[in-house]
């Protein structure tokens, strides 16, 4: 599914990734942990597609295709999600006008048809849901005036809409509640199949009793410094990074 | 201005004003007192602190010729057809070159005591209210008024009566000769729980740098309910100078919507007295300008009594060398305790040469009020647009879904369905166009 090598990138003169290698293969679900500062977010934009970023060295191949010479919009149509840890919120713009022309821009772009508007509201009403959405949401503007946990919740909405082959989740868990936390962890399990995959990036591992991972590598200072399956969080979550930091 | 350009105005003036004095003979003191405080005041210059932004000399350096008669002839019903909000219900009253045009017209059955009528119709029953509410203003531009105006919409609501449907006041513009000038004025008594839509639309059928100088006064009484929705679109070439003076009753509710899409240059002065407690008063507008176009909105809402809220929202999307000007000054005197008063100015600036002043300015004499300004000036917002892209949607795509969401913000607005649908649909086929061409 993706492929990254020897990734390496620098805002202005700062190198903040400093060689990244990381395989996802369908089906699998990869935490990406480390302390504040080490590059976790860069990677999620720099996947993305965010401009500002100078790619120095490495290639990211997604289903073997290099992806890192696309815009972001042919990322996302491709199959590329990131669910933002700030979710912009952009008044005036209908959640619904928003989330329809999003749909089918990628719809479009698989060669499926376009939803009509009836349609597409019964799809979008059906995930809501499942998400616990009031649906006065779709009447709403995009993010404006959402509480942090009804930002999360509708980029979670976004993705299972969307229905990516690599969903790159950006800290979708800092600012939530137990009950939110869950409510965002069971829409992430319920996309889940053997043709995608997802990063999930954490501070924390309570997210990752919900979201079980099966890989959980360390990034510091630009690299991943340590690979493991789950059982790495709960490391993490007892001893702190010092003890890997040290090593590395 | 030169001491020269005075004379030579006031010449041009005075020749102008021999001829219209045969329009509504009973007007004729008001007319006087008009003249003779415009030939005091001479048009106003950027040395005024109203004016410091938005210079007049595109109207003062062209010769100055009233349209004493309408180009009604040239004018068949197509035309009417052609024109927002044409396919709605509505009454029309239609106004050309600023004179009344019957034939153009069309009202339908209006409840028992409403009236909806061209103003010169009625100059004998209405004499003494026209300038009630402009007369104390001292902006040169209501003395020229008042001297020159030819006819325009008279409508009345008596207490508890609604407008059966909404009442589109057109006045049209065929001026082919720079410097003709029009000059209109409406005048709108809503008695106590009065309802009632108003739509008044400005449109120029040639591409003459003629001028349109209309004033509306307005009276709500306690309790009455008014939408008014003005759409500015004039000819690129064109000068629209407007005064709206309106006076609040308790509990009234007004809502005044600004599109100011055309003209070289725009002046919207809007004078609003919130005289009696529980007003709910918004001004709302959306300016779009490219070219060399001004559209500049210069408003005073006096808080003269407690409990009231005012809320003026302005959005502003600017091409090319383009400028907008924004004053809003909020006065709330003494007594106006618990007043709500919000006042928001945005702009996306879409070029480097295009400009804005915006000037706030809160005068707060009370003690207990909640009053709050804010103004931007800026780009499309480079966070929103990446989100949008990450989502799939081309650059283009995003930059339009940003200025339609900012345009939005103004329109939806509107509480008249239909109206806020059609305006939607305008403002959106102009951003399209616009920004195809960027």
């Amino acid at each position: 599914m993706l492929e990254i090598k020897n990734l390496k990138a620098r805002i202005e003169e700062k190198e903040i990734l400093k060689g990244i290698n990381l395989s996802v293969n369908n089906g699998e679900v990869h935490a990406i942990m480390g302390p504040n500062g080490s590059g976790k977010s860069t990677l999620a934009s720099v996947l993305a597609g965010r401009e500002g970023y100078d790619i120095t060295d490495g290639e990211v191949f997604l289903r073997g295709n290099d992806i890192l010479e696309l815009s972001p919009e042919e990322r996302a149509r491709e199959g590329v999600f990131l669910a933002f840890q700030y979710p912009v919120e952009i008044p005036g713009v209908n959640s619904t006008y928003f989330l329809r022309s999003a749909v089918n821009q990628v719809r479009k772009h698989r060669g499926e048809e376009e939803l009509d508007a009836m349609n597409f509201l019964k799809l979008v009403k059906a995930k809501m849901k499942e998400l616990e959405l009031a649906e006065e949401f779709l009447k709403r503007p995009v993010n404006a005036g959402f509480s942090g946990g009804e930002k999360k919740r509708n980029e979670i909405l976004q993705m299972t809409m969307l229905n990516p082959s690599l969903a790159v989740l950006d800290e979708t868990d800092s600012g939530l509640d137990i009950d939110a936390l869950r409510i965002v962890a069971d829409g992430v399990n319920r996309i889940k199949n053997q043709n995608n995959a997802q990063i999930v990036i954490t501070h924390y591992q309570r997210l990752l009793d919900y979201i079980v991972p099966d890989f959980v590598h360390v990034l510091y200072d630009g690299r991943i410094i340590k690979s493991g399956d789950k059982t790495l969080a709960h490391d993490l979550e007892e001893k702190g990074y010092d003890w890997l930091i040290k090593n590395a | 201005m030169s001491s020269t350009t005075v004379i030579e105005l006031a010449n041009d003036i005075t020749n102008a004003f021999a001829e219209i004095t045969r329009i509504g003979p009973s007007m004729l003191p008001l007319r006087q007192a008009g003249l003779d405080r415009f030939k005091r005041s001479g048009f106003p210059t950027t040395n005024e602190e109203d004016w410091r932004f938005t210079s007049l000399k595109p109207f003062t350096e062209i010769p100055f010729e009233i349209m004493t008669d309408s180009g009604e002839q040239l004018l068949d019903q197509a035309i009417l057809d052609e024109i927002a909000f044409s396919q709605h219900d509505t009454d029309n009253l239609v106004f050309i070159d600023g004179h009344f045009s019957d034939q153009l017209s069309q009202i339908s059955d209006q409840p028992e005591g409403v009236t909806v009528s061209n103003l010169a119709s009625a100059f004998d029953i209405i004499d003494n209210k026209i300038g009630l509410l402009s007369g104390k203003d001292e902006n040169p531009l209501i003395a020229l008024n008042d001297a020159f105006f030819t006819d325009g919409a008279w409508i009345h609501i008596p207490a508890n009566h609604s407008l059966s449907k909404p009442v589109h006041l057109v006045f049209l513009s065929t001026a082919k000769k720079d410097g003709q000038a029009s000059h209109s004025r409406n005048l709108i008594i809503a008695e106590s729980n009065a309802k009632g839509t108003i739509i008044e639309s400005h449109i120029s059928l040639g591409h003459a740098a003629a001028s349109t100088n209309v004033v509306t006064e307005s009276q709500l009484e306690d309790g009455s309910n008014l939408e008014h929705i003005k759409l500015q679109d004039q000819s690129p070439q064109s000068i629209h100078l407007a005064s709206l003076h309106s006076n609040l009753g308790k509990e009234a509710r007004y809502a005044f919507h600004s599109f100011a899409l055309g003209a070289q240059l725009s002046r919207n002065n809007l004078r609003m007295n919130l005289a009696k407690p529980g007003i709910d008063c918004m001004l709302n507008g959306l300016y779009m300008t490219r070219g060399s176009q001004l559209a500049d909105h210069h408003m005073i809402v006096n808080h003269a009594a407690p409990h009231c809220d005012s809320h003026e929202y302005f959005n502003g999307i600017l091409y090319d060398q383009s400028r907008g000007v924004f004053h809003g000054r909020i006065l709330v005197q003494p007594e106006a305790q618990k007043t709500d008063a919000k006042q928001t100015n945005k702009n996306l600036i879409l070029s480097e040469e295009a400009t804005v002043n915006t000037k706030p300015q809160l005068e707060i004499y009370a003690d207990d009020v909640k009053c709050t300004h804010g103004a931007t000036i800026g780009e499309l917002d480079k966070d929103a647009i990446f989100y949008l892209r990450a989502r799939g949607l081309d650059t283009k795509a995003a930059q339009q879904m940003l200025m339609h969401g900012f345009t939005g913000e103004i329109v939806d607005r509107i509480q008249h369905n239909a109206i806020r649908e059609e305006l939607n649909e305008l403002v959106w086929s102009r951003l399209e166009n616009e920004h195809n061409l960027n």
